[in-house]
Parts: structure tokens; C-alpha cells; sequence
């Protein structure tokens, strides 16, 4: 089994109107329950807006505080899910369900190296 | 002393060109690794040069490369193993779960068909993966073919098998639901391999694959009926003749007969699909004994029947060159109005030919010259420019 990183990209700027996300949350739930049914839901969760963001950094013995995001684009990673599945087309199926919930976002499926 | 006729270098070559695809199949099931299985089936060659000039060559080449590359690499991964190698003992957990025979072999070389061409590669790793694993090209080669550099190709195959290792792209054929969708793009990979001329013999062998696939003998019969008008597609100097001004009876019959066999055999079938459809408008073309006898009207619907089952622009751009034989230059003009092609030169030179044949001279130039502009083809660049000088 591998572990793989489903990623949710969104544009910066406001989320959308309730009439156009509740919908979508709906599906989005609906997708994580059949994936917890099917027992390849490891995690998944959404993130606050990048300005939230803090970033620590060391510098020698000090570390270094500063207000975030690290990278500055106009996409921002905006939720993640964590799927076990045995291969790549199992991962992209799930990735698929995903995708057809959240409608307008791509999602990014990238496996997790072999745990040590 | 064996009694067999000792092979040469260039004999062993063949046989390394012929069954490296067959031995990466098998071992790459065996091990689950295409690394493991290559570097297997290298070591097992180099023991081919070494032993076969002496001993002969062996009544199965392909048998004693495979079951020599195995042992070989049973013996490697044991030592890497020993040191704690972790892949190595994946490779051999995976070698022990999997039946030693070699057959069959023809499904593991579909299998690695579709590993090769999985979506989840970009188009042109998908055929230089095709043409490494089952084709037995070298990097070398194949980086000629690309026009680029070989360690350039070297590192784009080395991250391609990164990626089928690590993401776990299957080694499998798909089940029956994605099979169209994961079938066309083996068939693309396929033909751009054969319109590139790299490898002519590609269709017929995933026609043994995959017999009862109609799409699939749709296409061997588009590269047949494609093959036969090779020799007249140039004229002695090199240049290019259009299908209408060729030399018909400098069409090869024997191939012309083998696609309309098979075009014949899809129409029974009635499965339509791009590929035996595209292969059908072909078999109309070898039918017409002149270019003025080419009967157009079946022609123009078979491109309707394309549009409807697969519509893209240059679809559309060829129905338009039919449009033009049924109802005239005009019509097909309008038909070519709001296609998204401005940057294919094929584009400009058809809106030339159909302008010229309205009297609109001037027109017809300047779209010309916005075809040559286009093309990297040096011998489409003369041919339109013999064109157009033949309008000033």
C-alpha cells in the first residue's frame, strides 16, 4: 500500500457565495465518508486563508519568526486529503471522486515515500 | 563444440532488437521493477556475447535470455539484499509471490504496453518509454528521433520509471470500463510512432496482442493503407506530390488489399471508432483508380460520421477539403470560417488552394506565404512555395 497526497489548489481572494460552496461542501463530505467506507481515508482537512500563515525559521541557535505565507503565488493550497491505496489508478480514482465534488479546483495526486 | 552455426555480433543484435521488449515484459511481472528487469536482461546479453559466439546460438534466444537474465538477477538482488538493500528485497518478495514460467508472454507485454502509455506520463514520455521497453531502441536512438540531446532523453526515461515506481503506476491491463479511454492512448502512441517512421511493424504486433479490438485493427489498417502510397508520395527529386497529382500505379496493391480486407472485416463488425473510420475514408482514396473518379459524397460522410464520434478542428479541416469536392470552393471556404487553426500551416495551404481555385490570387499568396512561415518541414516549405509562384 502507498500512501498519497490529494491536494486542493484554490485561487486567492474571497471563498465563494453559500449558495455556490454548501453544495460542494456536501459532496466533498459525501466523497470522504465512501472513502472511509472503503477504508483508504488516512486524514483530510481544509485550511484557513494563507494569511494565517506563520513562518518559523532557524537561524544558528535563534529561530526566526515572520509573518506568513513562505510562498507568495496567487494559487494557495487550500485542503488536503490522504488516501492508502495498493496503486496509482486506485489513487487517481479517488483523486476523480474528489475532483467532480470540488468542480472548478484541480486536484494534485502525489504519492508519500515508503515510510523508513 | 556445438554443431549450431556460431552467430555473429550483428546476429545477436537482432536477437537483443527482436526480444528485448518479450524479456522486459516477463521479468519486469517477475521482479515488479522495470529497472531490475533491464539491467537483468543487459547483463544477460553481455553473457550472450561473451558465450553464444563459442556455443552457438540457443534453440530459444529469447528462453535463455530470459532464464539467464532471472538467475542473474535472483543472484545480485540476494547480495543487495544481505546488505540490507530495501529494494532489493521488494524485488525478490515480489519474484517470490509470481509463477516462474514465461508465459504468457503475450499478455505481459500488453501489460507493459499499458504501463508505458498510462495517462498519468506526458504524451512524449509515453512513446519514448514505448520505444525504450517494448521497441529495444537505445536511448541513443530514440534521442536522435526526438532531436534531442541523449542525456536529455536519458534523464526524461530515468524519471519516467521514477515516477511508474514510486506514484505505483499498475503493471496491468486496465478492466473492461477504462479500456476504451486507456486503449486510445496506446492507439496515439502507436501511430505517432509509425507517422514518425520509426517503427512500422508496431500495429501489427498490438493487433496479435489484441485481436478482438476493433479500434485496434482500425488502426493497422490506416498505417496499411497510410504505407501504400509511400513510394508515390515523393516524386523522384525528392519532393512532395499531393494524393490528388500522385502516380497511382505506384500504390502498393498487396497493402492497399490487406487494408480494405481489414476496413471490410470492421464495417461487419460495426463498432465504429476514429481509427476504422479514419482507415475507411483511406480505403475509398485506393479504390479510385484516377483522382477525378474518388467518389467524395462517401467520402464527406464518413468525415460526418468522425465529426460526430470525435470532432476536433482538424477533423473539420479535412471534411472541409471534401466539402470543397462536393459543393464546390466557396462552401468549403465558409466551413473553414471559426476553426481555432491560425497557427497550422495545413490550415493556411488548403484556404490557398480553395482561394486560388475562387480567382482570388492575391488572397491565395498571402496564404501561402503564411503556411511557409509555419511549417518545419523543409520539403513542405519548397512545395508551397512552388505554389505560390506559380500564382504571381
Amino acid at each position: 500500500m502507498t500512501r498519497y497526497l490529494l491536494s486542493m489548489y484554490q485561487p486567492d481572494g474571497p471563498a465563494p457565495e453559500p449558495d455556490i460552496l454548501d453544495p460542494i461542501m456536501r459532496d466533498i463530505n459525501a466523497v470522504e465518508r465512501q472513502m472511509k467506507d472503503a477504508g483508504v481515508w488516512v486524514f483530510s482537512g481544509g485550511l484557513h486563508d494563507p494569511s494565517t500563515a506563520t513562518v518559523v525559521r532557524a537561524n544558528g541557535d535563534d529561530v526566526l519568526i515572520t509573518d506568513g505565507p513562505y510562498v507568495e503565488s496567487k494559487e494557495h493550497l487550500g485542503g488536503f486529503t490522504i488516501i492508502e491505496a495498493p496503486d496509482l489508478d486506485v489513487a487517481l480514482e479517488w483523486g476523480s471522486k474528489l475532483a467532480q465534488a470540488v468542480r472548478l479546483l484541480p486536484i494534485e495526486v502525489r504519492p508519500f515515500q515508503d515510510e523508513p | 563444440m556445438s554443431d549450431r552455426p556460431a552467430p555473429t555480433t550483428a546476429r545477436i543484435g537482432t536477437v537483443f532488437r527482436d526480444e528485448y521488449g518479450r524479456a522486459v515484459a516477463v521479468l519486469t511481472r517477475y521482479f515488479g521493477d522495470i529497472d531490475v528487469a533491464e539491467e537483468a536482461i543487459q547483463d544477460a546479453f553481455a553473457e550472450a556475447v561473451r558465450r553464444w559466439p563459442e556455443s552457438g546460438l540457443p534453440p530459444s534466444p529469447a528462453g535463455w535470455i530470459i532464464t539467464t537474465a532471472r538467475n542473474r538477477a535472483i543472484d545480485r538482488l540476494r547480495r543487495e539484499a544481505s546488505r540490507d538493500e530495501r529494494h532489493a528485497q521488494a524485488a525478490l518478495l515480489h519474484a517470490r509471490d509470481e509463477p516462474a514460467e514465461e508465459g504468457p508472454v503475450r499478455d505481459d507485454r500488453l501489460r507493459l504496453i499499458f504501463t508505458c502509455c498510462h495517462p498519468a506520463l506526458a504524451r512524449p514520455t509515453q512513446v519514448a518509454l514505448t520505444l525504450r521497453l517494448l521497441g529495444g531502441l537505445t536511448t541513443l536512438e530514440i534521442a536522435r528521433a526526438f532531436f534531442v540531446s541523449e542525456s536529455t532523453m536519458a534523464q526524461r526515461i530515468v524519471r519516467a520509471k521514477g515516477k511508474i515506481r514510486a506514484a505505483r503506476i499498475p503493471y496491468r491491463i486496465p478492466r473492461e470500463a477504462d479500456l476504451p479511454d486507456r486503449l486510445a492512448s496506446v492507439l496515439a502512441v502507436i501511430y505517432l510512432i509509425f507517422n514518425e517512421g520509426y517503427q512500422a511493424s508496431s500495429g501489427d504486433r498490438l493487433v496479435e496482442l489484441m485481436p478482438d479490438e476493433p479500434e485496434v485493427k482500425g488502426l493497422l489498417a490506416l498505417m496499411l493503407l497510410t504505407e501504400s502510397r509511400r513510394d508515390a508520395r515523393t516524386d523522384p527529386a525528392g519532393d512532395l506530390v499531393l494524393l490528388s497529382d500522385q502516380d497511382r500505379s505506384r500504390w502498393d496493391r498487396d497493402l492497399i488489399a490487406e487494408g480494405q480486407a481489414i476496413v471490410r472485416e470492421c464495417l461487419r463488425r460495426n463498432r465504429p471508432g476514429p481509427y476504422q473510420v479514419q482507415a475507411a475514408i483511406n480505403a475509398v482514396h485506393s479504390d479510385a483508380p484516377t483522382a477525378a473518379a474518388t467518389d467524395w459524397r462517401q467520402i464527406l460522410a464518413l468525415y460526418d460520421q468522425l465529426m460526430a464520434i470525435a470532432p476536433s478542428p482538424v477533423v473539420a479541416l479535412n471534411r472541409a477539403v471534401a466539402v470543397a469536392e462536393v459543393d464546390g470552393p466557396e462552401v468549403a471556404l465558409t466551413a473553414m470560417n471559426g476553426l481555432d487553426l491560425d497557427g497550422y500551416h495545413v490550415f493556411h495551404a488548403v484556404r490557398a488552394d480553395l482561394l486560388k481555385r475562387l480567382g482570388r490570387n492575391a488572397d491565395a499568396v498571402q496564404a501561402y506565404d503564411r503556411a511557409m512561415t509555419l511549417t518545419e518541414n523543409a520539403a513542405e516549405r519548397e512545395f508551397f512555395r512552388g505554389r505560390r509562384d506559380a500564382l504571381n
